[in-house]
Order: C-alpha cells, then structure tokens, then sequence
C-alpha cells in the first residue's frame, strides 16, 4: 500500500481560495508563510513607543560591545589616572566646569583621581549589561528546563520541583549574597575560576551565579502553568501518536509556543538585574573599583553628590535610561506577543 | 457487513414508509461529490465496504479503563474510580470501518485514546495484527505507532501553531527516519495535494488555514506513516455542516483509495450511519448494541439505540409534516463513579425490570452481524415480557440463579461474530 495521487482526485479544490493572503491584488502568492512570531513582530513595529525603546535599547547594547574595542583603539581610556586636571585646592575636584567637562572628557573626569568619565561609564555599560545579560540567559534556562518537566511530568517530579521552588524562595537572598561573598569567591578562586583583572571576573561569576540561582523559580513557575495548559492540546498527543521522543516533544513541541512569555520574561529580567548588579556594587559585592560598572561608578560619585552634581547625575541617568528603556521593550513585546491582552 | 448487502445505494423496502432517520449531512455529503464537479468514486453508502473476507485487524477484548480519583489534602488517597471504559469488546477488519456512537460521557473517546495508547488500559487485551498491544511499553509501541493514527476532533488545537505545514505533517516521516531528508518535502507535498490541498501551501503555518483546511492537514499528517487503522475521533464535529461533508468524502475516497481501517468515533448518527458499514453503541462505558449498519438503523433491538435514533431530525417527516415519536429519556446519565448494579442502562430504561438490577445483561449475538446486551431484546414495541436471556445464563425470570439450569456453554463473548447466534424468538442457538 502507497499512497499516491495518480488516481485520487482532490476533493474541494475550490475550499483553498481563501488562503490567498488579502491585499495581494497584483496575484502574486506569497508562498512564505507568516509565523506567530512574525506578526508579533509586525504589531510591535506599529506601535511607536515600544520602537523608540527598541532603538534606545540597541544603542546601549551597540555601546556595550564597543567599550573593548574602543579601549583597544585608545579612544577610550577608563584606567589611568591624570592628577593634573585636578584643583587639590578644593579638596580634589576637577579643574574647570561641570566637573572638568572638556573636549577630551565630554563627561567631565573623576574627583581626586581624574579618570575619564566617559570611558568608565562606557565600559561600566559593558560590563553591568554583560553581568544582566549572562544571569538572565542562566535564570531563563534553568526555569524553563525545569519548569518544562514539571509541568509535563506531573504527579511526583512536579510536586518535587514545586517543593524546591518554595525552598529557594523562602531563602533570604540579598541577606545570603551579602554574608557569602567572601567565602564563597575565595572557594570559588580555589577552585580555578580565572581572577581576572583585579579580580573582576570571578567577582562578577559570583554575581551572575548568585542572580541566577535566585531568579529562576518564577520562570519556571511561569513556565510550568503555560506548560500545563500546552500539554492538553491535542499536537502533544499527535506527537506522542508519531513516536516523537520525550525531548522531541520538550523542545520542538512545546518550547517554541513558550517564546513569547519567555522573551517577555527575558526582558523584564534585564532591567532588574542592571538594577540589582548597581545595588549590589553600591553594597561593596561583586565588581569593585579600578573596574568599572554601572553600580560602582555611582557609589563612588555618592559624595560629590553636591559638590560635583554631573558626576553623580549621569551614571545615575544611564542606568535609569537602561532599566526604563528595557522594561518599555518588555512591555511592547508582551502586547505584540499576546494581542488580546488589555493594555 | 453482510455478503448479500449491496454495495453503493442503500435499498430497504421499508424506506417508502419514511421512518429511514437518514438526516441533512449525509445526503448533503452524497451530493457534494456529485456537484462539484469531480466525478469520484464516492457514491453514497458502501464506499468504506470492507471485503467479506476481511482478516481481522483490531480486536478489543474486555477492554477496562479506570481513572482513580484521589482525595484532597496532602497524601492523595484513592478513594474511588471513574469506570469510564468497562469491558469495551469488538472487531475491526482490515480496511472496514467501525462506528463508535453514544452520548457525551459514555467512553468513545477514552476507547479511541486507549487504541492508540494515549492512555495505559486497567485492563483487557488490545490485539492488532494478532498482538497484544495493551501493556507495550512506550519504546516497544514506537514500531507501532506507525500502524496506527489518529485523526482529532479539533484542528485549532491539533496543529502546532509555530510549526509550519510541511513540519508538521513531515514530522512522522523525521521521526521515523523512512525517506531521506531530501525526499520529506515531495512527499509533504504529494501528501497535501492527496487531501485536496495546494502542494506549495507547505510553508504556511496553520493560522492561515480555515477550519477545515486545518482538519485535511490533520488527516495528511494521519496519512504520512500509511497507517493501517486510522482512529477519527470526532473527525467532523467541530466543522460546520457543508465543510463536514468535504471531509467525510475526502476520509471516504482515502479509505477505498488505501485501505486503512476507521475507527470512527461520532456522535453524529446520520455521519456514521454513512461512513460505517458497521455501528457500535455505547453507553456508559459499555458496548450496549454492535452489528451492522442495517441491524443498528433498522432493526435496533437495545431500548438505549432505539431513543438515540428516535432523537435524529428526520427531513423526510418533517416534509410532509409528520412527527415520528420521540422516546425520552428520563433522567441523566448516572456517575461512572458509581454506576448502577446489573444493566447500566436500567435507570432510565422504559422496559426495565427486576432481573436488570441482579443481572448484567451479556452482549448477546441475536444475528448473524448484530449483538445485544440487554435482557428484553426487541424491536420498537416489540420488547419481549419475559426475559429473553435467562436460558443461557442459567437463571429464573427475576433474576435469580435456578437450580435446575445452569449457564449454556453457547454463551460467546469473545469478540467479533460467531457462526451460531441465539435466535430470541426461538430462545435457542441457531446458525446460517
């Protein structure tokens, strides 16, 4: 037995006349067809407020990856330090207005030790974006990957994750991240993670690890409840009928109906931890100075905040910039992904 | 079906006295294929006629699914069952096609998910191809699965929406790694042109397909492992009427095209009546009647099957302005829960009596292609007083074991149809 169309006439040929796409009068057929996500895409593009977001959020991912090779070019210089743009006589402020703006330093140079401004913020981006970017894409995977079995699973692997997701919830996490910084990036120095310079890298791995294993249990709680509801469609039970593997049916299935809540989920989740990282550097954890980040570069204007206002102001409105300019791409995303949402 | 039955247009002597419930769909469905224009090989009943001597591709046998239902609170306690499917037996040859009908509840779509093993059977033997498949584990059934598809009742939900139609209907084809990477878009294609769609149409994603659009994409994915039993569950009730009839055809022309055995779960008694030469009904998570497409619409001896079909509109009566009588049924289907002792129909049946609340009644052959499970076995007014199975079980008129019988060793519950069945009027075994 084989199935062929020889000798099968096909039934309803006028039944397809609608599929032609509207607004195509020149008859032309678009054979490409459109996905989800491609009309999501086309809702968020008509809306304006969600592309100025877009286009403010690509400028500081634009920024970020070219701190390094600005560095490299010398156009930027975070590092050395230029004494002699300093009045000591004020007590280390810098020479000249609006905390020694110039030519070379558009954003004036630091109080006391006159480092660029510009240049520490640029790479300040870099490296806060890199940290949010990095706990984000572990937070997204570790809830999804869980929250996936859970919610397909059920039964004793479903209450088990529910369990661990309640005990991770009820720890004190900032209160965790403050006490174990020390012993725990020693241990982690000990066992091989590279120091970077100054100790940079394995400060931030702690940041990165510490977000991320805090961060994931609403992802899969989010994920777990959308799962739940996939799971009793009846293309689960189609791919079950096929002989498609449990993995097959995870992440070809399931997964790709899960973009939109996840991408929705990611974005939100990068203002936060832009946010959480400034608090945390502001605390003394993670990345500390000569480094740059966002949350350093701030604590450290915290003093001048009177006598040197520029130079507090401005990482102060970077980041605020980051986090609003994020949270409006969230938003867009989410009303383009889920058009029946009120807004 | 059987031998002397003639293929094509169904011809009964009775029909003149229009009491044939043949309603709207189905004859809508024989005429499309007339009018549109393609002069197919569909032409009213008999398409889906299976050869007389048919092997036997599916056999059920005292199939059982009970779903426990646990307490609340921490430690989830069985404290009873949903007898949703309770000792389901019957046949399919290969290339027939059996109707599965009865109200919402009664188990047909839980039988057809238990087929294909979506769900793990409490009990009972599920042969195909003469092996068990009932207790299979998951890597063992992957073989299987090749042999045995389903068709959903909902093409919204059954088509992966970021999936593209040539993925979704390719997908058994990777899966199964049966033809060359390079050769699965041929036969998506020929696939899609098999079900009346545009071949190049493979790269759209199913939002852009209508309703029944969907469903024939449903049916292709269904077709691309050459199943040899297709399990439809519902395949038309969620389409409306004039698309219903298009995708009957289409299921029609394929069987005689290829072969493949329906399992046709409805609750559309006109559809089935079209589709199935032979008709199942359950109730209740039992099969209360099964026979041809002849015994069930004509000559239905089970009270149950009777009101089912008295509730189908008639167009005919209703053109020259006559009303059948409509039996009505008391009451609400009991819980599966809990259902009730002896015969399950018992509580809202017209003709119940003493011996049904002892006594479950067996399915019974009463012809040489109709069974029956019920103690008063008759036609519309015709129900017999005494109980007609009492005999060969062994048992006095109220139910109670008589001491000088004993159940007759002719009492076959096995199933599919034996040679010799139990002639109701002569209360004795009888044989072609």
């Amino acid at each position: 037995m084989s199935l062929t169309t020889s000798n099968l006439e096909s039934h309803g040929d006028d039944d397809f006349v609608d599929v032609e796409p509207q607004g195509e009068s020149d008859g032309k057929v678009d054979v490409e067809g459109r996905s989800p996500l491609r009309l999501a895409w086309a809702r968020f593009r008509a809306d304006k407020l969600s592309m100025i977001s877009f286009y403010v959020t690509a400028l500081f991912v634009i920024v970020a990856i070219s701190a390094p090779i600005l560095i490299k070019l010398g156009v930027l210089d975070p590092q050395t330090p230029d004494y002699t743009l300093i009045d000591y006589s004020t007590g280390g402020l810098p020479i000249g207005w609006g905390g020694g703006i110039s030519w070379s330093h558009p954003l004036g140079v630091e109080p006391g030790i006159g480092r660029d401004v510009l240049s520490r913020l640029w790479l300040g981006a870099t490296i806060s974006l890199s940290i949010a970017l990095s706990a984000a894409i572990i937070t997204v995977i570790i809830g999804t990957v869980l929250g996936i079995i859970a919610g397909f699973s059920g039964g004793l692997v479903d209450s088990a994750i529910g369990r661990i997701i309640d005990l991770v919830l009820s720890f004190p996490s900032t209160l965790m991240l403050l006490a174990l910084s020390g012993v725990v990036v020693d241990r982690m120095r000990d066992v091989g993670v590279p120091n970077g310079p100054n100790g940079a890298f394995v400060n931030g791995f702690y940041v990165v690890i510490v977000l991320a294993a805090f961060g994931w249990p609403p992802v899969a709680r989010l994920i777990r409840g959308q799962v739940l509801s996939i799971r009793e469609r009846e293309f689960v039970d189609a791919a079950i009928l096929m002989g498609a593997s449990r993995s097959r049916i995870y992440f070809k299935e399931i997964l790709p109906n899960l973009w939109a809540p996840l991408l929705v989920y990611f974005t939100l989740l990068m203002p936060t931890y832009v946010s959480a990282e400034a608090a945390l550097s502001f605390l003394n954890v993670g990345i500390k100075n000569p480094t740059p980040t966002l949350g350093n570069v701030l604590n450290g204007a915290l003093p001048y905040a009177y006598t040197d206002f520029v130079f507090f102001f401005v990482p102060a409105a970077v980041i605020a910039a980051i986090v609003i300019s994020f949270n409006l791409l969230g938003d867009g995303a989410r009303d383009a992904l889920d058009p029946r949402a009120a807004r | 079906m059987s031998a002397e039955q003639q293929p094509g247009r169904h011809v009964d002597p009775e029909a003149t006295t229009s009491t044939e419930p043949e309603a709207a769909p189905a004859q809508h469905a024989a005429t499309a294929v007339a009018t549109d224009g393609s002069p197919g090989h569909v032409q009213g009943h008999g398409a889906s006629e299976a050869p007389a001597d048919a092997k036997t591709l599916l056999s059920v046998e005292d199939l059982r699914m009970w779903f426990p239902v646990k307490s609340s609170g921490v430690i989830h306690r069985t404290v009873g069952h949903v007898q949703a499917v309770d000792g389901v037996s019957f046949e399919v040859a290969e290339g027939a096609s059996l109707g599965l009908v009865g109200e919402s509840g009664c188990g047909k779509s839980t039988t057809g998910k238990l087929i294909t093993r979506l769900l793990n059977p409490t009990g009972g033997s599920i042969n195909f191809q003469g092996r068990d498949i009932a207790t299979l584990k998951e890597r063992e059934l992957k073989p299987l699965r090749r042999e045995i598809q389903m068709i959903f009742q909902d093409p919204y939900t059954s088509l992966n929406p970021r999936h593209t139609v040539g993925s979704i209907i390719g997908a058994p084809l990777r899966i199964h790694k049966i033809v060359p990477e390079n050769k699965v878009l041929d036969r998506v294609r020929e696939l899609l042109e098999i079900v009346g769609l545009n071949p190049e149409h493979y790269n759209r994603f199913p939002n852009e397909f209508s309703g029944g659009q969907r469903q024939r994409i449903g049916i292709a994915r269904a077709l691309t492992l050459n199943p040899k039993l297709l399990v439809a569950d519902e395949p038309v009730s969620a389409l409306d009427v004039s698309i219903q009839a298009q995708v009957v055809n289409l299921l029609q022309s394929i069987q005689s095209e290829f072969g493949v055995a329906f399992l046709f779960i409805a609750h559309d008694l006109a559809i089935v009546r079209h589709f199935c030469p032979e008709v199942a009904v359950m109730y209740l998570g039992k099969v209360v009647e099964i026979g041809d497409r002849d015994s069930i619409y004509q000559r239905s001896m089970h009270p149950y099957t009777q009101a089912l079909l008295s509730a189908v509109p008639d167009v005919k009566q209703a053109a020259i302005g006559g009303r059948r009588e409509r039996i009505r049924l008391e009451g609400d289907v009991p819980s599966p829960i809990n259902p009730p002792s002896g015969c399950r129909f018992r509580t809202r049946c017209p003709i119940a009596q003493d011996i049904c609340a002892k006594v479950e009644p067996p399915l019974l052959q009463i012809g040489p292609k109709h069974k029956v499970a019920c103690h008063f076995p008759g036609t519309i007014g015709n129900h017999p007083t005494k109980p007609a199975t009492t005999g060969l079980l062994g048992l006095d008129a109220d139910g109670n074991a008589d001491p000088r019988a004993s159940a007759s060793s002719e009492l076959n519950t096995s199933p599919g149809y034996a040679d010799r069945w139990y002639d109701i009027d002569r209360q004795s075994m009888t044989g072609a």
